[in-house]
């Protein structure tokens, strides 16, 4: 293997097919394509939604169909046509399981295939699933031992019926309806999410997690997520997507809200790996999210994201730093191949005094892609001594591919210290002679230049969820990273 | 009458009362028509995102001034560089005044456009390089459209131009709101080498805007350095439109002095259409009150082996607004490109703001590029440690700020200039010291 140079790993990159592409035969309940006020109005009554759950979407609903898709981001890609989406699919046979023998064992061979088999998982890790297969919740584990700290871990759609005065009260206080054009969407139409709620105080014991599919051919996934971490408790929150092979593109558009009270601390992680499309750019999902948290006192909101996946990626995960104190953090790696596109990055909005936040974004790209940072760092004038450091660093492999850095930077008050640094390189010659000359083959190498690029943000991730990153990594980059 | 409205009018009577040449009429009549439809750009343009210019738009400007004013040598001489000797094209309300400056034909054109757009013996230059360089946004098209005046400067091959020249605009305020388009063309030809130095001054209260355009063509191995001093009074307004194109290992760098104004708008854009290219794009910026300056610049390298190095520097008082917004572009065949970007601010009020968004778009994979941007304050040990050796805090915040536009006012290559700068900045600081200490 010591031949094996940069443009030998390029053309396994562009060779290499999703291996994660397969579709599970499941009879879904689908309504037909298209969207207007019934079809809102039906998703809330197919969710045996209350009254004010069915206003709220339908606000949200009008909102939508007065605005427009947004243009500014640096992606093209061919607009979804929102008439042609069937807005709700659930798994057909939907029982209420107890336990996981009576999960439809096609679908749990679904899992075992991604090697995440829910037994392993409960068995092993300790992590709780509320696993959302098509929009509806069909497994959740570890409910009681949860149940017994108070804490409350369901699908968004359970949390409407059982627990209406916490979701009526936090529910689009972060993202509100019409917040842009996919968040309006969402809150029109989402079809299910995850809910959390973590008492005052209460420490988490374990990992919570969900993971979305879409598997419905031509479906959109809505999701909607809503974390509330109560005065003093601590939570992480874990976040993984797969999605089978398509052709036609396919467009998701969730909404996460994240608010730490006082003292609280919420860390996000996600794993992301949409299927990318094919190598020649066709087929591959859409992902335009909205996340966004809110801190208060002291409260801490640190985002985690690892994405490998999607045509066209479009997400910007924020915080807004009300309370004193408070602290949020961003941590990106973004591998882009082939034909993908990412505009990423975040929003810090600095509202509180002695609010801190950091930023970390490593791009990758790859083949013919285009991988952009673009972030915000606000610094509003009653934000006294705010502190930001921001490092965007690219890595370009082939002259394909672009690396694109948009930081905008608003200081509002003098006390602000803000730092920004971005750089781009490729891997260095010299750094693989280097390896080459102590033993090191120039795959190796070159798997160990990726990985101590990463490093700095693959630290962050949970341990459980450390493994699963490194694997699409790998298939993203396969024999860049070991 | 709303501005743009105006100029829409006056457009047809200044192309009957120019001497036309087919080819400038045709450039005119079709950059007219870009901004006729395009408009004045707005908030909701990203290149705008953080300048309004409808403060300004609102003045009743008069596009033609009436009548001509003359002014003493002695009474402006302070706001030209007067203690070496130069070149001179010195206009008053946007004329031509032939009793303050020293132009010459004596183996290099200094001059004017007026002379250059009519006398056929310049044609050949005009259509080679006039609006070849100039993008076709709305601003820098009604300046192309209302061209009439401003300096023409072409320096043959292989001429090192020994005076540096200045091209300086006064206005006088007889109008009570004036719109001045003045228009420059540069161009210097194989290993040839000039300075320039530019300056907008107002010399009353009255409202001005000037609308500036200024094409720059570095040929092979040509050396080009300019010097921007911008250090107007509370009701003038500049948009500074400045576009260069260098060829192989030419060496470009425009240094951009602003202290002064109601609002300054930078666009400098640079191409580079050759390989072994060095552009240099440096600025100080030091204002307070409810001033606002932005810069906007763009480095386009589309060659191989090119180098550009940005260093703006900003310090921010009272109610005003610093706007940078840098881009670099590598394209896919700007190989062994190395690229940097610099952007450092200081905010000393509470009431200031700074917007800042250097970006980068790199589409080669073999390039060294890098851009930091900082927002701070002074560094508090430093200045106490001054302070307990008996400087007042006032000179010593004065030095520490002197310190940090100290990085650009090293590379400026005529002496003079430098200590006018200084001179500027001690007088902005309100310190007395000398920074050559």
């Amino acid at each position: 293997m010591s031949k094996y140079t940069e443009d030998d790993l390029r053309e396994e990159l562009k060779t290499k097919e999703y291996e994660y592409g397969f579709y599970t035969d499941i009879e879904s309940d689908t309504f037909p394509n298209g969207l207007n006020e019934d079809i809102v109005r039906a998703i809330s009554k197919k969710k045996e939604e209350p009254q004010w759950m069915t206003d709220w979407r339908l606000e949200a609903f009008r909102a939508w169909e007065k605005m427009t898709e947004p243009e500014w981001a640096n992606v093209h890609y061919k607009k979804p046509d929102f008439q042609g989406i069937s807005y709700y699919s659930a798994p057909n046979s939907k029982p209420k399981y107890d336990s996981l023998d009576e999960v439809d064992p096609e679908l749990l061979a679904t899992f075992e295939k991604l090697g995440i088999s829910l037994d392993e998982q409960k068995k092993l890790s300790g992590v709780a699933m509320d696993v959302v297969v098509d929009s509806v919740s069909v497994a959740t584990t570890f409910k009681k031992t949860l149940g017994e700290k108070g804490i409350i871990f369901m699908s968004i759609s359970e949390a409407i019926k059982e627990h209406p005065e916490l979701v009526k009260k936090y529910l689009g206080t972060i993202v509100p309806q019409k917040d842009n054009f996919y968040a309006a969407l969402n809150s029109a139409v989402f079809s299910d999410g995850s809910f959390c709620y973590i008492p005052k105080g209460v420490r988490c014991p374990m990992e919570l997690s969900t993971y979305f599919r879409i598997n419905q051919a031509g479906t959109g996934q809505f999701e909607r997520t809503l974390v509330i971490a109560d005065e003093g408790s601590y939570v992480s929150y874990l976040e993984g997507c797969t999605a089978p092979s398509r052709d036609e593109n396919q467009l998701h558009a969730a909404v996460v809200e994240l608010i730490a009270l006082d003292n609280a601390e919420i860390k996000y992680s996600t794993v992301q790996n949409w299927y990318p499309g094919n190598a020649e750019g066709k087929g591959g999902v859409y992902n335009f999210v909205t996340k966004r948290g809110l801190c208060e006192k002291n409260a801490k909101i640190s985002w985690t994201q690892v994405e490998t996946g999607s045509a066209v990626t479009w997400k910007y995960p924020s915080c807004v730093l009300k309370g004193d104190n408070s602290v949020g953090e961003f941590y990106s790696i973004a591998v882009t191949n082939n034909y993908q596109q990412a505009d990423t990055g975040t929003k810090m909005i600095h509202l509180g005094k002695n609010t801190k936040s950091t930023i970390i974004s490593k791009g990758i790209s790859a083949g013919k892609s285009q991988n952009s940072y673009r972030g915000l760092v606000q610094i509003n004038s009653r934000a006294e001594n705010a502190r930001n450091f921001s490092q965007c660093d690219s890595l370009l492999m082939g002259n394909e591919c672009g690396a694109h850095t948009f930081p905008y930077i608003e200081a509002k008050n003098k006390t602000a210290k803000i730092e920004h640094e971005a750089t781009t390189s490729k891997i260095g010659e010299d750094q693989i002679f280097y390896c080459n000359q102590r033993g090191i083959d120039t795959e190796k190498a070159i798997a160990l230049i990726v990985n101590g690029f990463s490093k700095e943000v693959l630290n962050k991730l949970p341990m459980e969820f450390a493994v699963e990153a490194q694997k699409l990594l790998e298939i993203s980059l396969e024999g860049s990273v070991g | 009458m709303e501005l743009k409205e105006k100029l829409v009018s006056s457009f047809l009577a200044f192309e009957n009362s120019v001497d036309v040449d087919a080819y400038v009429h045709d450039v005119r009549s079709d950059a007219f028509k870009i901004f006729e439809e395009k408009g004045f750009p707005t908030k909701k343009e990203e290149a705008w995102k953080y300048t309004s210019l409808n403060k300004i738009l609102n003045e009743d400007y008069s596009v033609f001034p009436k009548q001509e004013n003359a002014l003493e040598y002695k009474d402006v001489k302070k706001y030209l560089i007067h203690d070496i000797d130069t070149y001179k094209v010195v206009f008053i309300d946007g004329k031509y005044s032939s009793h303050l400056s020293q132009t010459t034909h004596d183996g290099i054109d200094v001059c004017l456009m007026s002379a250059a757009f009519s006398k056929p013996k310049y044609r050949l230059v005009i259509e080679n390089y006039f609006n070849k360089a100039a993008s076709k946004d709305s601003l820098t098209s009604l300046n192309t459209a209302f061209s009439s005046e401003g300096a023409y400067i072409h320096i043959p091959k292989n001429k090192l131009v020994e005076k540096p020249i200045q091209i300086i605009h006064f206005s006088t305020g007889n109008e009570s709101a004036l719109m001045l388009q003045p228009r420059n063309l540069i161009v210097v030809d194989e290993n040839s080498h000039v300075q320039i130095i530019e300056r907008h001054q107002s010399l009353t209260s009255n409202a001005i805007l000037t609308n500036s355009v200024t094409e720059i063509f570095a040929n092979k191995r040509a050396i080009v350095d300019y010097y921007k001093i911008q250090n107007d009074n509370s009701n003038a307004s500049l948009i500074d439109n400045t576009f260069i194109k260098q060829k192989q290992e030419s060496v470009a760098s425009v240094h951009t002095f602003s202290f002064g104004g109601k609002l300054i708008r930078n666009n400098l854009n640079y191409y580079q259409e050759g390989e072994r290219i060095d552009s240099t794009l440096k600025g100080v910026t030091i204002i307070g009150d409810k001033q606002h300056v932005d810069h906007n610049t763009l480095v386009h390298h589309i060659e191989p082996n090119c180098e550009s190095h940005q260093d703006y520097k900003g310090i921010f008082g009272e109610n005003s607004t610093g706007v940078f917004n840098g881009k670099i572009i590598v394209e896919k065949e700007a190989q062994k490109t190395n690229a940097f970007q610099v952007n450092n601010n200081i905010l000393i009020s509470d009431k200031a703001t700074i917007n800042t968004k250097p970006q980068l778009e790199i589409f080669a994979d073999d390039v060294k590029c890098s851009h930091g941007c900082t927002i701070g304050q002074l560094d508090e040990s430093a200045l106490f440690y001054m302070q307990s050796r008996g400087i007042p805090k006032k000179e010593a915040k004065a030095l520490l700020m002197y310190a940090f536009s100290n990085n650009v006012l090293s590379s400026v290559k005529i002496p003079e200039i430098k200590q006018r700068i200084t001179k500027i900045i001690a007088n902005k600081l309100g310190v007395s010291i000398g920074f050559d200490l």
